[in-house]
């Protein structure tokens, strides 16, 4: 089913924020496998000059995904889920998120288009402190795999 | 890694290199941190009818594993200024017991006057890339 071309270019402002807590840092960290103790210890973070502990490159992403899920679930936009794989990613950081954040996520959809039968999204998340302090941007290709389309 | 040995830092320098291995489990887990309870990274039966060889990885698992490789050498985590990947081929995650292994490299491929420099990261499963254009961005100093 291609994807609905009227929502590229919409913007969704942010669906309340979200406070990044000490436990969800190292259970996402536990999660990615990754003991490095800037993750995991306060006082190894503050030794490093962090108010607190740092989230892992990558944690940007359970922000973006959050905020992204009501515009790439809205029914209107055609998305099947189930068909949806992830097909670029991409973060451009002004600092690393540190626990105590209270973050805001508005969510942009970049393109639309359809290629070899396969609907592609990209959409932007700019996440901010509630002041509008920037902290990192993410980029995010999403490729619904058409019926035909056989996994490579 | 230190300032100082950031600052002697040339082109073709390769980072400590790094394998992980991947199960089911981990993926559930992942999940549950993440928020990304796609169907396709935990029911086998939905991953093979959407066309899928089995149930596959979630890519941002494997960029944060190729990612670790990078943070780990730069030890402070605020030195990486960007982070990319684009997901060329599945992690392919069978129940066997066994799982998948994620073997990551990088090295150095570009450095900038202004401080920064690049690292792009090779990230493969079973001989074949999983990322293209992994690439980050990097401050010396």
């Amino acid at each position: 089913m291609a994807l609905n071309p009227e929502f590229v270019g919409r913007s969704y402002a942010p669906d309340g924020s979200y406070v990044v807590g000490r436990e969800k840092i190292r259970e996402f960290a536990t999660a990615i496998d990754d003991a490095s103790p800037v993750f995991h210890d306060v006082e190894a973070a503050r030794s490093m000059g962090y108010a607190d502990l740092v989230a892992p490159p990558t944690f940007a992403a359970v922000l973006s995904l959050k905020a992204s899920g009501r515009v790439i679930r809205d029914p209107q936009l055609g998305l099947d889920y189930s068909r949806v794989v992830h097909g670029e990613q991409r973060f451009v950081y002004s600092r690393p998120i540190v626990a105590g954040d209270e973050l805001n996520v508005t969510t942009t959809i970049e393109t639309i288009r359809t290629m070899a039968g396969n609907d592609m999204i990209t959409t932007r998340g700019d996440v901010t402190t509630l002041d509008g302090e920037p902290v990192v941007t993410t980029y995010s290709l999403l490729i619904s795999r058409g019926p035909d389309e056989e996994a490579s | 890694m230190s300032t100082e040995s950031r600052a002697h830092l040339e082109v073709g320098y390769e980072l400590p290199a790094k394998a992980f291995t991947v199960q089911r489990s981990d993926l559930v887990r992942y999940a549950g941190a993440s928020g990304d309870f796609n169907v396709i990274h935990w029911n086998e039966r939905i991953a093979t009818d959407v066309g899928l060889p089995n149930v596959i990885a979630h890519g941002m698992l494997t960029m944060a594993l190729a990612g670790q490789v990078v943070t780990d050498w730069l030890g402070d985590p605020g030195a990486l200024l960007e982070f990319g990947v684009r997901f060329t081929r599945p992690v392919v995650v069978p129940d066997d017991g066994v799982g998948a292994t994620i073997e990551v490299t990088a090295k150095v491929t570009r450095i900038d006057e202004a401080g920064t420099a690049q690292v792009t990261v090779t990230a493969t499963c079973e001989g074949s890339t999983v990322l293209g254009k992994a690439q980050a961005l990097i401050r010396l100093a």
